[in-house]
């Protein structure tokens, strides 16, 4: 009964329509959850942060799950993107023209922060590991210093009154186009060059594979996307100063990378999603809602104790989840294993058979 | 075994290579006669890995190299072998996440001729099977002589027409490293020229037409193979006797 099911899963998977039906139901939801008021307004609020997350986990995982260098630059990427799109917003397109021009703006935030790669690719060219770690933290100071120091742009006090213009359709919109672009990537002559750049740099050079121009894309498609989320998020948050941006973003971008699992998109998503929800459960009012119905002498102390301090215990779960995950769970979610959707069809046959070792005895591969 | 002067096919001029102001090679001058076997031996440290590195533009050098007649100097690594020099590194350099298959789909990165890499496929498997029936395993758990011959059969994936080998006995078992020196030569008999670097003196001067012996960084002898073999010094150096 169950390889019934299991072939008829298969087949379900293997329909070319499949995927275009989801995001057609997809978008639909995009519209209509905001339009009907289907979900409430803090759930929808949630979902953008997932979808925006989900584009930063992505990326990252290009430069550090596929390619694996280990960038720590993302959040200043996201705050290029972010301040770009923000001005343009708030300083240059004509109000009138706004729904219109969002996405020129989301866009060219992404250009900048591409732009802004290319600066960590040409470093990555003669290091790697650990030092190429401290110049990309290198590079957020400097970004985060660096808007600190432009009056213009409003130094250590931000932007405020950002147009909310960050809707849940064009966050989906966004999200799938970046993973859609990062998933062709992948899964083309290139992408092949960024994991044999992974193994072993010098035998890719000897292989004939052009290791810098692999590098050059690899970077400027991972913060353009970066530059995206950062566009989206400014115009979600309504305020953004330099203080939103620091190696904090970064950490938590890390956290969802290897909780889903490095070289893997379906991960990705996955461990953005599980990640953004937790950090979301683990608000006060949210603990405070979830754990109202214990009676009141419990309720209290853990109310006034545990429950709303969990402000500043975020920050000590957070980083405490990264080292478990990286002790315990090296592999995450779906480490170096993808969902057979995102798979190329010339492909699958080729993952069916690498990964049918690890099928239970017995079961055809 | 002495063809009447070939054409040279590698032609090696005053190399010099430093490592920090360290010299590492200091004018090495050589050249490689087209269709040949030619071997460069010598102890750890003596600059073999440096003049494979040179070739292949991986490491900056005075002097000149020039391969059937160009000069390579400001030919970038991944271009080289586009040229016709095919590189199996020291330490083999196999990806090891990678399936075998994908090793080998890597050395065509630069190609579009899709007729003509199915033909390769078929030429490299028909030279290993045991790659054909490991195509789809990771190719970091094959076995160290497994591993040797994926990184021959990658080069050859490339098309080379001079083959650069480093040390393709390291860490076999001596029947292993008796199978890969005869790929070696039959290879050699489809018309590859081979340029290998070994520390395993014997077996390299056994079959090339042509050895130099290097130390610390200079050719201190030349001669065929055979020559080599007798030579008393490098007996005493080379072959233990």
């Amino acid at each position: 009964m169950s390889a019934v099911l299991k072939d008829a899963w298969n087949g379900l998977l293997d329909q070319a329509w499949l995927v275009p039906a989801l995001l057609l139901i997809g978008f639909g939801l995009a519209f209509a959850i905001p339009e009907y008021n289907l979900l409430n307004k803090y759930i929808q609020l949630v979902l953008m942060y997932i979808g925006i997350n989900i584009i930063l986990t992505v990326s990252l995982n290009l430069v550090n799950g596929y390619m694996g260098e280990f960038s720590l630059a993302h959040a200043g990427f996201m705050a290029v993107g972010a301040y770009t799109a923000a001005l343009l917003t708030m300083k240059v397109l004509p109000v009138a023209a706004y729904p219109v021009l969002f996405p020129l703006a989301v866009l060219a935030g992404g250009i900048v922060a591409a732009i802004m790669g290319l600066i960590v690719a040409v470093p990555s060219f003669k290091i790697r590991g650990d030092y190429l770690a401290i110049i990309t933290l290198a590079f957020l100071m400097i970004v985060k210093s660096a808007i600190e120091n432009i009056d213009y742009i409003g130094g250590p006090r931000g932007i405020p009154g950002i147009k909310r213009l960050t809707t849940l359709p064009w966050v989906f919109f966004w999200t799938v186009a970046t993973v859609w672009m990062i998933r062709n990537f992948v899964y083309s002559k290139y992408g092949r060059g960024v994991l044999a750049i992974r193994e072993d740099e010098i035998a890719s050079d000897l292989m004939s594979v052009n290791t810098k121009r692999v590098k050059f894309l690899a970077f400027m498609l991972s913060s353009f996307c970066a530059g995206i989320a950062g566009a989206l998020f400014a115009h979600l948050l309504q305020f953004i100063s330099p203080r939103v941006f620091d190696i904090i973003k970064t950490t938590d971008v890390l956290i969802m990378v290897y909780l889903g699992g490095i070289a893997s998109i379906g991960g990705s998503i996955l461990g953005a999603t599980a990640y953004t929800a937790l950090m979301e459960v683990l608000r006060p009012s949210t603990m405070a809602a979830l754990f109202n119905w214990l009676p009141d002498l419990i309720f209290d102390p853990l109310n006034q104790y545990i429950i709303q301090n969990l402000g500043v215990w975020r920050m000590v779960i957070m980083p405490l989840l990264l080292v478990l995950v990286m002790l315990y769970w090296p592999r995450g979610m779906m480490g170096q294993r993808e969902f057979r959707g995102f798979i190329p069809r010339r492909d699958r046959d080729a993952y069916r058979r690498i990964n049918a070792p690890v099928n239970a005895p017995g079961e055809k591969p | 075994m002495s063809h009447p002067s070939p054409a040279i096919q590698l032609e090696v001029r005053d190399l010099e290579v430093h490592y920090d102001g360290i010299r590492a090679l200091h004018g090495v001058s050589f050249s490689v006669p087209k269709g040949e076997i030619v071997t460069l031996i010598g102890a750890n440290g003596a600059g073999k890995t440096s003049i494979l590195r040179a070739i292949s533009g991986l490491t900056p050098y005075t002097g000149a190299i020039a391969f059937e007649g160009q000069d390579l100097r400001r030919v970038p690594a991944h271009q080289i072998v586009g040229r016709g020099i095919a590189h199996v590194p020291e330490g083999r350099g196999i990806f090891g996440n990678l399936t075998v298959q994908e090793n080998l789909q890597l050395a065509t990165w630069q190609r579009s001729d899709k007729g003509e890499i199915a033909a390769d496929y078929d030429r490299v498997f028909a030279l290993f099977p045991r790659l054909q029936e490991r195509r789809d395993q990771a190719s970091g758990t094959l076995s160290g002589g497994e591993q040797q011959m994926l990184a021959v059969g990658r080069a050859l994936m490339s098309r080379g027409r001079l083959l650069l080998l480093d040390e393709p006995s390291m860490g076999l078992a001596p029947r292993l490293v008796r199978e890969i020196f005869r790929i070696i030569e039959d290879i050699n008999k489809t018309g590859v020229t081979v340029l290998l670097v070994e520390q395993n003196a014997n077996m390299a001067l056994h079959i090339a037409a042509r050895a130099y012996v290097l130390e610390t960084g200079a050719i201190t002898l030349a001669g065929t193979g055979r020559e080599l073999l007798g030579d008393p010094r490098v007996k005493e150096a080379y072959l233990g006797a």
